[in-house]
């Protein structure tokens, strides 16, 4: 051993002894065996990550240049949102990162809803990884609200009357709901009480939870072993060192395959950053370069396209029920369809995790809940019509048909054998 | 709790005592915390009523001036469209202003003081969106071949008549609010406050 490598090793050896620094290496990555029949949809785990360090390290830079002041300055315009002009025009760099930030936040749902898929097609969710699936569902969740509080921040139109339609949705929960929306915002209206503690929420107190829940969803996975394609378990299987036979060590086989996800992820983020920012209004809303006007709203008003699913199902709940307005009822729609997926392992019970072995049945039900659940986005971004509503609300059915029905459709279909072993095409 | 040679009962006692005082002020810390969001008193004194010269609100008009943060409409009536509003009854929610959405004194037909001048907030009680004027009847509105004139909210699509009444089943389930106001002379609109204030 030459001198360098015995100092680094002592050196290695003496945090060893204070900190698990080589077993945590090998526990998450050396060492963590994954089943070596991954695929295409097994990048955007590791994207989301990507894209969350992404959001932060974007995210802080932007906060050294903004201000959460809803007052008008000398030229009458909002304080805030001429604060995200300065970070536009005069900031070196200041549109690039902010448009690194923007172009983050849908490029976050983008992977995150492909990678939920993926949990859906292979049956990732089921026993023992329920908890993962739950952690992963607050993940989702964290992440709807970290969007959701920070588009109020660059104080435009839509900023504005998203975060009062949002707000006020609170007001619906019967006894408590207008005192609610009250202390939510803070003041009577949206306003600057309500743009510093979404500033807060936004900078602060959601990141620390989601980082938090990344946290917990990475170990709980490590805790199992990540599922596959195949949908059985590899465990199952080992060598006499205990190793499964169908595992390869995360790192480098999985640390490599998932760099070149990571470098077709950013060509393509890099085209949109550089060349389509606002995405033809998808990412970045037109309105939006308006600063907000607390006298007029805009003709048509719809969330960023990754609300507009749960959007369209609350406009669909047109009846009132049990002496409850219908206004009410959209609420509670739209909170279960985004919390009904965490029901997702106890309402399976086919004998079979992955979509490879699932019978008609199974695949049939997924095909037609993600038709309606793209109709549904589709709708959200278009104004309201008697006939759109109709399609919205048999769209919404079949949306909660797929979780509700599950327990009947999954145990009836007719399903193939599980191999004994992974399968590579 | 039983005690024997490996459970000391006052010690187990004391530390029950003790999580249970720690649990209380953990609670009681929260009483603070969720207070402090709130409206502070800054924003409770904010809403000084507001003082309007409607004497240039030529009939068929309508003005917004911002109170409390919110925009109030203004809007001078026109003989025919006042003489259209009690023929919409049955197509309204509450077209008799029963629910509590005006001062005693706007309970009427028109909802207002005066018959001609509407004195309403324009938030729409869905959501909150600010629903934009349609005074053009018929199908120059954009809405419908029938419609009478009114206001229409793009948000949700809920629709008002020219007193501000909420249509029949529209995601909005109550009128537009009508705030506290009273005139100082023929002219001078005050919105905020009424005379019993």
């Amino acid at each position: 051993m030459s001198k360098v490598t015995a100092l680094l090793q002592g050196t290695l050896n003496w945090v060893d002894a204070r900190f698990p620094l080589t077993s945590n290496w090998k526990a998450h990555l050396a060492e963590y065996y994954a089943p070596k029949n991954f695929n295409f949809w097994y990048f955007f785990g590791s994207l989301a990550m990507l894209v969350l360090v992404i959001q932060i390290v974007t995210g802080i830079l932007l906060t050294m240049h903004f201000k959460p002041d809803a007052s008008l300055n000398a030229s009458g315009v909002p304080v805030a949102f001429a604060s995200v002009e300065y970070i536009m025009r005069d900031v070196p760099w200041g549109w690039l990162i902010r448009y690194m930030h923007s172009t983050g936040a849908s490029a976050f749902f983008v992977v995150v809803y492909l990678h939920m898929f993926r949990g859906m097609l292979y049956g990732s969710y089921r026993k023992p990884r329920e908890l993962i699936w739950i952690f992963g569902m607050l993940i989702f969740l964290a992440l709807m609200a970290e969007a959701f509080f920070g588009y109020l921040l660059p104080w435009g139109q839509m900023s504005f009357w998203g975060a009062q339609v949002i707000v006020n949705m609170f007001s619906a929960i019967p006894l408590i709901g207008s005192d609610l929306s009250i202390w939510l915002r803070g003041d009577y209206v949206v306003g600057d009480a309500t743009l510093n503690r979404f500033f807060a929420f936004h900078v602060v107190a959601v990141p620390l939870v989601l980082l938090g829940l990344v946290a917990a969803h990475i170990i709980a996975l490590h805790e199992v072993g990540s599922n596959n394609p195949d949908g059985i378990e590899i465990k199952k299987k080992k060598d006499a060192n205990g190793i499964p036979l169908d595992g390869i060590p995360f790192h480098p086989y999985y640390s490599v395959k998932d760099i070149v996800g990571v470098i077709v992820f950013l060509m393509v983020f890099s085209i949109i950053v550089f060349f389509m920012p606002e995405f033809g209004g998808y990412f970045m809303e037109y309105n939006n370069f308006f600063p907000a006007d607390p006298l007029v709203t805009p003709p048509h008003i719809a969330p960023l396209w990754y609300f507009t699913p749960y959007y369209s199902i609350l406009r669909a709940v047109t009846y009132p029920l049990f002496g409850i307005e219908a206004k009410f009822w959209g609420v509670l729609a739209m909170g279960a369809a985004t919390l009904i997926f965490v029901l997702l392992p106890w309402l399976d019970r086919s004998p079979v995790k992955s979509i490879r072995y699932r019978g008609p049945l199974f695949k049939g039900f997924l095909t037609a809940f993600i038709i309606s659940f793209l109709i549904l986005g589709y709708l959200g971004m278009l104004a309201p019509t008697p006939a759109r509503t109709i399609v919205a609300q048999i769209c919404s059915v079949i949306y909660f048909a797929f979780f509700l029905l599950m327990p009947i459709y999954s145990s009836l279909d007719k399903c193939q054998p599980e191999p004994d072993r992974v399968t590579s095409k | 709790m039983s005690c024997d040679d490996t459970v000391d009962c006052n010690r187990r006692r004391l530390l029950v005592a003790t999580a249970t005082a720690g649990g209380v002020a953990g609670v009681a810390v929260a009483v603070p915390f969720v207070a402090s969001m709130l409206p502070s008193e800054r924003a409770k004194a904010a809403g000084a009523p507001v003082e309007v010269d409607i004497s240039r609100l030529a009939p068929g008009e309508m003005m917004t001036v911002e109170w409390r943060g919110k925009p109030v409409w203004i809007i001078n009536r026109t003989k025919e469209q006042l003489e259209s509003l009690p023929k919409l009854d049955p197509l309204l929610a509450d077209p008799n202003s029963e629910r509590n959405m005006q001062p005693p004194y706007a309970k009427n037909g028109t909802r207002s003081i005066k018959p001609e001048i509407l004195v309403t907030v324009g938030i729409c009680t869905h959501l909150g969106c600010s629903p934009s004027e349609k005074f053009k009847t018929g199908a120059a509105s954009g809405i419908d071949a029938n419609w009478p004139g009114g206001f229409f909210c793009a948000c949700h699509g809920s629709t008002f008549d020219l007193a501000g009444r909420v249509y029949k089943s529209k995601p909005a389930p109550d009128n537009l609010e009508i705030p506290p106001h009273m005139y100082l002379g023929d002219a001078k609109l005050v919105i905020g406050e009424d005379k019993k204030a």
